[in-house]
């Protein structure tokens, strides 16, 4: 958060273009409702949804940009950046967005991608952990989840993954706090109802991290979850604990088949 | 083309610190920290100008329409209320 409010004037992205040029072009090819599931997206006003279709206009393309810098910046003791295994295209992580979380053999759970980040930062880099909401992670994992901008959501449920999807689905139909709410009430029973001056989205994660509007920058996953659970008046769990990271896999389960939108607009 | 009205998008990264909120903790008012002016010039002359105030959101995004007179660069100049400058050019090429 410090970081963020020293940061000014971090960088400038200009962009100039004969009129009707925009980053409007892929446009027609996102998916945004598949089956019965529909995207945040179709939720949003009119307003909101141009500011996404125009990567020119998307505030958060300032952290994609940062995290793409990030990318090629050598840290830590190894003296490597990501480019330097992953190569400058990063052609292999092209699906990532799509398929994370997914299950690590070695730690015997569910992984995140910041966790995975941080994983290979420490292991493989010799470099600190980013914090979960810092600038550089939210850059990276914007960078990382854009490469996979129009995939259709597609997490694997199967074999060692089952009985996390069953926690996270328990977590989902559970209801907490002093409202006695569960994220199913809301986000399935009500999609589409208003909650006092709000409309009640399905809660898709497809777009994360996402600029939201109130934020004023984008946000992870995590930290729509927390601010979810506290408004039903419980308390929230921390960043990357198991139970956000089982939530998230069967969250992007429920959004499979809706195109990744990252990094997604919303109010 | 000559004549021709290009537009120009621009996003600039800055927090627009109000200067109406308060710590949390300490409860004292964040001082007020916004980009108060953005100017752009086109071959030297000014083409677009704006005040701007506290009610600008965060990573503000500009965009306007210039017709194509000659060859020459387009100077964008944000100046926040800390008396930080950033430019940026971007050279234009006219045709014809």
């Amino acid at each position: 958060m410090k970081k963020q409010i020293q940061g000014i004037l971090i960088g400038a992205a200009v962009a100039v273009g004969v009129s009707g040029f925009a980053g409007v072009a892929d446009a027609g090819k996102m998916v945004y409702e598949a089956g019965d599931r529909k995207s945040g997206y179709t939720y949003a006003t009119k307003a909101t949804q141009s500011i996404q279709d125009d990567d020119l206009a998307n505030p958060a393309y300032l952290w994609v940009d940062e995290g793409d810098a990030l990318w090629n910046k050598i840290d830590g003791k190894a003296g490597k950046s990501c480019a330097s295994c992953h190569g400058g295209k990063v052609v292999r992580l092209n699906d990532v967005g799509a398929r994370y979380p997914v299950y690590n053999a070695k730690l015997g759970k569910m992984q995140s991608l910041e966790q995975r980040i941080n994983q290979e930062r420490k292991e493989k880099m010799g470099a600190k952990p980013y914090k979960w909401e810092s600038k550089q992670m939210l850059s990276m994992t914007a960078y990382i989840r854009n490469l996979s901008k129009g995939k259709p959501m597609n997490v694997s449920i199967d074999g060692p993954v089952i009985p996390f999807f069953a926690k996270g689905k328990a977590f989902y139909e559970k209801k907490r706090g002093q409202l006695d709410m569960s994220c199913k009430i809301c986000h399935e029973d009500n999609a589409g109802n208003m909650i006092r001056a709000n409309l009640l989205s399905e809660g898709q994660s497809n777009g994360f991290p996402v600029y939201r509007l109130k934020w004023q920058k984008p946000g992870s996953i995590h930290r729509r979850f927390r601010g979810c659970n506290k408004q039903v008046r419980a308390k929230p769990y921390g960043y990357g604990s198991d139970e956000y990271v089982n939530l998230e896999l069967y969250v992007a389960w429920r959004g499979r088949g809706l195109s990744v939108e990252t990094p997604a607009v919303r109010n | 083309m000559k004549g021709e009205v290009f537009e120009v998008k621009s996003l600039v990264s800055h927090k627009m610190e109000t200067g109406l909120r308060k710590n949390k903790k300490t409860g004292k008012k964040i001082p007020r920290d916004i980009i108060n002016k953005f100017s752009v010039t086109y071959g030297g002359k000014e083409v677009f100008g704006a005040d701007w105030h506290p009610a600008v959101s965060a990573n503000p995004y500009t965009s306007f329409f210039v017709k194509a007179s000659k060859s020459g660069p387009v100077v964008l100049k944000w100046t926040d209320d800390a008396g930080k400058v950033t430019e940026k050019t971007v050279k234009i090429k006219v045709s014809g």
